[in-house]
């Protein structure tokens, strides 16, 4: 939902915000922005998160910050990774096994 | 309660993870080696009060968590700061979006996401004060909910969220700082204002 928007946002007003045009029941954007990392994190009740739906749907100034945002959230995931040495992987192995030979002798 | 003989075949698989967390928490592969064998035999010993079919990744981070808390940041002594600044909404986004910009193609900020390099984003989460950090790290990294938050950090949901979300921005200020460093963004965007 929130990828597709960005492909609309080359006609967009960048001053403007497109949606929530003061329709009943609707959000405007700093609705929408200060809900945006529980919409994300999917925290959100499902009333919350439909409002919200609707209005990145509508805005593609919203929208495209918040694929932003959630490719942010990617980025930082996969930098994040790290290779574990094999002598660690060996040292916990070890180091459970002696536990377990100790539990053995013990009962 | 779970078999103690099934530990190593249930538990081994999650430590790339907790490795990873822990160099973050650390910020030393000496330290956060220990840190994940020390882990590791906690949650073995412990392996009998582990409720089988719960949660058992969310469960050795806490051992981790704990683990770190207790003895590696105590070690340290380093001064506990317990706040960061204020940073405002979308902050990274405002200052990598040109004003004005098409986005056919690629967009610059997109570019400029994928020009972050595992150096840069590591350093940036390690520049946060442990609370923010852990959460960040949980949370965006490790992608556990508020609530498995709040249980591996013995704090409420509430408190959760705040770290969470002041951290994330406090990691895009930094993130932002790194771009201007190296040029990606700066001056130029002046050139977008009206």
């Amino acid at each position: 939902m929130v990828a597709k928007s960005i492909d609309r946002a080359d006609d967009m007003d960048s001053e403007t915000c497109t949606g929530g045009n003061g329709e009943a029941g609707e959000i405007d954007c700093n609705d929408a922005v200060s809900q945006l990392y529980y919409y994300l994190d999917g925290e959100l009740t499902d009333d919350r998160r439909r409002e919200i739906s609707v209005h990145l749907d509508r805005c593609q100034h919203c929208a495209k910050a918040a694929g932003f945002e959630a490719e942010l959230r990617h980025v930082i995931a996969n930098h994040c990774r790290d290779r574990v040495p094999e002598s660690l992987i060996a040292r916990v192995a070890e180091s459970i096994a002696a536990e377990q030979r100790d539990l053995e002798k013990g009962s | 309660m779970a078999d103690q003989a099934k530990f190593s075949e249930l538990a081994m698989e999650y430590m790339p993870a907790l490795y990873s967390a822990a160099l973050r928490m650390t910020r030393e592969p000496s330290d956060a080696q220990d840190l994940v064998q020390e882990t590791y035999l906690k949650a073995f010993r412990g392996f009998a009060g582990f409720s089988e079919g719960t949660n058992l990744k969310a469960w050795l981070y806490r051992i981790l968590t704990n683990t770190y808390i207790n003895s590696y940041r105590a070690a340290k002594r380093r001064p506990e700061v317990s706040d960061v600044e204020d940073v405002e909404d979308l902050y990274l986004y405002h200052r990598l979006s040109p004003v004005g910009s098409s986005a056919i193609g690629r967009s610059a900020e997109d570019e400029a996401l994928a020009s972050f390099t595992d150096e840069e984003v590591k350093s940036a989460l390690e520049a946060l004060p442990d609370i923010f950090r852990i959460s960040v790290l949980l949370a965006d990294v490790e992608g556990f909910s508020y609530k498995e938050i709040s249980d591996i950090t013995d704090v409420p949901v509430g408190t959760v969220m705040s770290r969470i979300h002041r951290g994330r921005k406090a990691l895009q200020k930094t993130l932002h700082e790194f771009a201007r460093a190296r040029g990606l963004v700066g001056s130029a965007t002046a050139e977008f204002a009206d």
